[in-house]
């Protein structure tokens, strides 16, 4: 049956992005456009006294100033939930400019509508806006002493704490104990292409063009915001240029759009600036994790306890779960996973690629290593002896897969032949270490049902539409190869069409279930409308296939057959369907996803290995190679996934060197906010890195038995170059990112 | 972004009286700094005058074997020319290990002199800063400081010097000719870079309109066996942390001669005097080397992020010279 899926097929919509024919948002032309300009509060807690627009009214071109004293206010705020779980899902609960209150730096206080977008930006720093300053608080070392234990996390999804056995005995009485202390800065999503949104009204119906991974969620906010019928908003997003998670929920800028071409009675596009980026959705909290591990001599675990302290806003309980993998990674019968918070004068922070487990493992990989000293077991095989094959409700996992990742890592990197002394082996200037970590990442079937539709034509073209989108992973490309295997059809006949919420509902493609739930639903449609036209052949007296055994027509390049090689025995869908005057015919398929207590552990896993050099003197790191081996099910187009899976580990590898903001507590706003001060790497910081696949055959997730490859690939890359500066160096780092001056040996050390 | 007007000038002398005449104006060259700070609201000119087509781009030795460069060459064009890469190679180097090959193609060489500090506080168009307004205060020395400089600074600015090729410059003696609405003026370039002292917002002693033409390096022999060496956070695209140009005249093992400045870590381009002082007549051994290093940052003054910068500063001397004496710094 499989043709295409497996195949390293390159991207449909390559072309038209290299050439530059792909439009994205904020680039789609439409007749009589004003432009949005958002401004947002200077003071990061406070009050607005004044806003003086005189000045603002004598630049050329302003359609409209609008404020807290004139913009409508919303009907309801919809509860914070993640945009997965398919309803409204707003970044934060809280929606800008209904009063003067200023909470965060940033946060919208003002709009400027003009004719262009330049002038829209140039009249909106013309506003004068007074404020009254009040106390902030925006770091962990200003508000320590408010910490508080949250009782749920992610919208009420999670609890903060879980608890099993008597993990301080159990601490207490353990032969060995490791202990780590980490503070990890916060990171931002810096995208390529800044959200943008083009409002248009026609009458009571509204378009959004939408920069968004998920249109669905856009529609469902919006509507409940606004207060106006589902069914009068469609949201359209045909390419967007990154999502990361800072696109996956629908922040107030989407609305305010809205709102603004309402007022002005004309399309408006706000399209936010590059430092807007960076107080506009969401971001990596700012975060403390402390792990304690308890273990035998052998190095078996018996405690381990996980604790995460964050900075969350003023109205949401929000901190990236980071113990979901500690829980159950390893076996061990004392447990404690907790999430402590800060309310700060920052907005409510958000996913971020791997959320919360990026981190999470990171700190559980660099305790394992730690232990893997103490102890003198290898690291490699301290995690086979550790890792558990049920999750932490005594469930098999639904497929596996960890040990042969850890093993065919180990083969690739050359583990064997290092050296595991610290600080053992130098080339020049140079210090060469090696590292590891276990990379894992939770399923979350908490979406709900998924649907796609496929219509074959009587020219024998195809077309499969569903309300994701594509944002860069290659989804169109993966799923037009899943929809022609699945009707038996050659992929150039096969349209995929995504990015549309008039299409049929898929949820926002976030959590790594983008290609797990849309592929099910894909593949579902597929065989649906087969088996209704292998249905109609075999029931057709002027088919060559009546009266034939349903059970025994394949299908394949469109036509169907008995499959036994006998000539003439058989018929193309479109003749089939041109002799009973059938233009088209189409299906609906959709697919149900395993309820959350499914008796399975539900986790996709793989291994990490890097090898760096460091300059001692100066402090500098940089990645020699890098291997990363993974399980994530079906891999429905490795091309695809092999990128995927090496952007996430580059991205690891950026996390754990380079990225960070600082936030400046005495102005309340982040040090960067730009790609020249926020640094990501650059080609030359690139190393050697290697992608490999396990099989693993999945049969609970999903149809096609795929388990996603978005997040894995960055999960723990950061925990094993923790791992391989210590070996280096032979020093432990309790921070990221692993700046010069953490990383260079103290004074008074050398030189 | 605000309304501006531009205007092309066809001569050298056109642009120096439109400028000398028009407080609100300011010439153009490459803009790759200068576009962005009016985008960013930290500059305002009214009036932008394009000199990109003024005849200043020649490359040339001068006959006492010296070189000079005209000020609108681009820096693309310095560092690949085979005369630079050959007599001056840490000018070649220092150009090729700043800003990116896109930028570099656009970017003039005397653009590059009066480049501005990359302090967030002075770009974000917002906070305090003495050097963006006068008077208002340094948000930095008692901010976010971790890229500020630890030396030539003062209570009123920290920000550093940006430039690479400055430092290679600085270490060369290099000449800065201007013309003006005064006439012609031949500047040290180690006087063309002032501290901030009490009045950080002046960088130059130039006058309104006054053009620089032209940047000169005197003959430097021991420049043949030269070299530039930059730390940074990332290996391509990114100013340095800490930065050094070094050439050194070594006979039977002693420092006839040296030339040594660094980057990153002075409100200006940093020439080394206090370590080439110590150095020069000195054997030329690494402990020799680091005693200099460590003369050279001794007056350093550290803020609450930097303080990492004066070892790494002392290191990367040490490293620089060792490399230049002992190494093939070609």
């Amino acid at each position: 049956m499989s043709n295409a899926i497996g195949k390293p097929i390159s991207r449909v919509d390559g072309r038209r992005k290299v050439t530059g024919a792909a439009r994205y948002t904020a680039e789609i032309e439409l007749p009589n456009l004003a432009h949005c300009a958002v401004v947002g509060a200077a003071v990061p807690s406070g009050r607005i006294l004044a806003i003086d627009e005189k000045r603002v009214h004598d630049a050329e071109g302003v359609l409209a100033v609008l404020t807290h004293d004139n913009l409508t206010k919303i009907a309801s705020q919809p509860p914070l939930l993640p945009s997965l779980a398919g309803g409204p899902a707003p970044g934060e609960t809280f929606f800008p400019m209904q009063d003067d209150t200023v909470h965060y730096a940033g946060q919208p206080v003002a709009m400027v509508v003009a004719d262009s977008h330049e002038r829209a930006q140039y009249a909106a720093s013309l506003l004068d806006i007074t404020y009254e300053r009040a106390d902030s608080i925006t770091t962990i070392e200003e508000g320590r002493a408010t910490a508080y234990e949250a009782e749920t996390l992610f919208g009420g999804l999670m609890p903060a704490r879980n608890e099993r056995g008597d993990v301080e005995t159990a601490l207490a009485q353990a032969p060995v104990r490791v202990d780590v202390d980490h503070h990890y800065a916060a990171n931002h999503h810096n995208t390529l292409e800044p959200s943008a949104t083009t409002a248009v009204w026609d009458g009571e119906r509204l378009t959004l063009y939408d920069s968004t991974m998920g249109v669905r969620a856009t529609q469902l906010t919006v509507a409940q915001l606004l207060g106006i019928p589902i069914a009068h908003i469609r949201v359209i997003t045909e390419f967007v240029g990154g999502g990361f998670g800072g696109k996956a929920m629908t922040w107030p800028h989407v609305t305010l759009a809205a709102m603004a071409a309402r007022h002005v009675r004309r399309p408006v596009r706000l399209s936010l600036t590059r430092p807007q980026t960076y107080t506009s959705h969401g971001h990596r909290e700012e975060q403390e994790q402390r792990l304690s591990i308890g273990a035998t001599k052998d190095g078996l675990l018996t405690a381990v306890r996980h604790e995460k302290l964050s900075v969350t806003s003023p109205f949401d309980d929000w901190a990236e779960p980071a113990t979901g993998v500690t829980s159950q990674l390893y076996r061990c019968e004392n447990y404690l996973g907790l999430h402590r918070m800060i309310r700060g004068n920052v907005m409510t922070p958000t996913f971020m690629r791997a959320p919360g487990e990026s981190l999470g493992v990171s700190t559980l990989e660099v305790a394992m290593d730690r232990l893997a000293y103490a102890t003198g077991v290898d690291p490699v095989e301290l995690r086979l002896r550790n890792r558990a094959s049920v999750d932490e409700h005594g469930n098999p996992w639904s497929s596996d897969g960890l040990e042969e990742c850890l093993r065919t890592g180990a083969r690739l990197f050359g583990w064997d032949r290092r050296d595991p002394e610290p600080r053992s082996r130098r080339e020049g200037d140079w210090l060469i270490g090696s590292g590891m970590a276990v990379a894992a990442y939770p399923m979350a079937f908490m979406m709900p049902p998924q649907q796609a539709r496929v219509r074959v034509y009587a020219d024998g073209s195809a077309v499969m539409q569903c309300g994701t989108q594509e944002f860069g992973t290659g989804a169109t490309t993966a799923m037009a190869q899943v929809a022609a295997d699945g009707l038996g059809m050659d992929m150039n006949d096969v349209t995929f069409e995504a990015g549309d919420s008039d299409l049929p509902n898929a949820s926002a493609s976030v959590g790594s279930m983008g290609a797990s739930m849309v592929s099910a639903a894909v593949h579902n449609a597929a065989i649906e409308l087969r088996r209704q036209l292998v249905a109609m052949a075999v029931a057709d007296t002027g088919s060559p296939l009546h009266g034939a055994d349903a059970s025994a027509v394949v299908v394949e390049d469109g036509r169907m057959s008995l499959g036994d090689g006998s000539a003439g025995a058989g018929e193309t869908y479109a003749e089939m369907m041109r002799r009973n005057r059938l233009s088209m015919k189409d299906a609906l398929g959709d697919w149900t996803p395993p309820p959350m207590d499914a008796p399975h552990g539900m986790m996709t896993f793989g291994a990490q290995f890097a090898e760096v050099a460091v300059d001692p003197d100066i402090g500098l790191v940089r990645v020699r190679r890098m291997v990363g081996v993974f399980a994530p099910g079906r891999v429905l187009n490795p091309k695809l996934a092999r990128s995927q899976l090496m952007g996430g580990m580059l991205w690891g590898m950026s996390q754990a060197l380079l990225e960070g903001n600082q936030m400046d507590p005495r102005s309340g706003r982040w040090g960067a906010s730009n790609l020249g001060e926020y640094l990501v790497p650059v080609n030359a910081d690139a190393p050697d890195v290697t992608v490999e696949f396990v099989d693993v055959t999945d049969e609970v997730a999903g149809p096609l038995g795929v388990k996603g490859v978005g997040e894995i690939g960055q999960v723990a890359m950061a925990g094993a170059l923790m791992n391989a500066v210590f070996h280096a160096t032979g020093r432990r780092l309790e921070a990221l990112p692993m700046a010069a001056e953490l990383v260079m040996d103290p004074p008074g050390t050398s030189a | 972004m605000r309304p501006l007007s531009y205007t092309r000038a066809s001569t050298v002398d056109e642009a120096i009286a439109t400028v000398g005449g028009d407080s609100r104006s300011a010439f153009l060259a490459g803009g790759t700094t200068e576009i962005d700070l009016i985008r960013l609201g930290v500059t305002r000119p009214d009036v932008l005058v394009d000199i990109n087509s003024l005849p200043l781009k020649e490359i040339e030795s001068t006959p006492d074997a010296g070189l000079r460069i005209g000020a609108l060459a681009r820096m693309t064009d310095v560092a690949r020319s085979a005369d630079v890469v050959r007599r001056f190679p840490v000018i070649s180097q220092a150009l090729l290990l700043g800003a990116s090959e896109q930028l570099r193609n656009m970017a003039s060489m005397g653009g590059n002199l009066c480049q501005r500090t990359r302090c967030p506080y002075f770009r974000d168009g917002v906070s305090p800063c003495n050097k963006r307004e006068p008077g208002t205060g340094c948000s930095a020395v008692d901010g976010l400081n971790r890229g500020h400089a630890v030396l030539g600074t003062s209570d009123d600015c920290i920000a550093a010097h940006p430039s690479d090729v400055g430092v290679a410059l600085v270490a060369l003696d290099a000449v800065v000719h201007t013309l003006g609405p005064s006439g012609a003026r031949s500047i040290p370039i180690d006087d063309f870079y002032l501290l901030p002292g009490s009045s950080p917002e002046v960088e130059h002693p130039l006058e309104r309109g006054e053009l620089i033409v032209a940047i000169e390096v005197p003959p430097t022999p021991l420049a043949e066996r030269s070299l530039y060496l930059k730390f940074r956070d990332r290996q391509s695209y990114e100013f340095a942390l800490v930065s050094v140009a070094a050439a050194v005249d070594v006979r039977d093992g002693r420092v006839a001669d040296v030339r040594l400045a660094l980057g990153g870590v002075g409100t200006k381009p940093w020439r080394a005097r206090r370590a080439e002082a110590a150095l020069t007549g000195g054997p030329a051994t690494r402990e020799a080397f680091a005693e200099a290093a460590a003369a050279e940052l001794e007056p350093a003054i550290a803020h609450k992020d930097n303080a990492f910068k004066i070892p790494m500063a002392r290191r990367a001397m040490v490293r620089a010279l060792d490399q230049v004496v002992n190494g093939d710094a070609r």
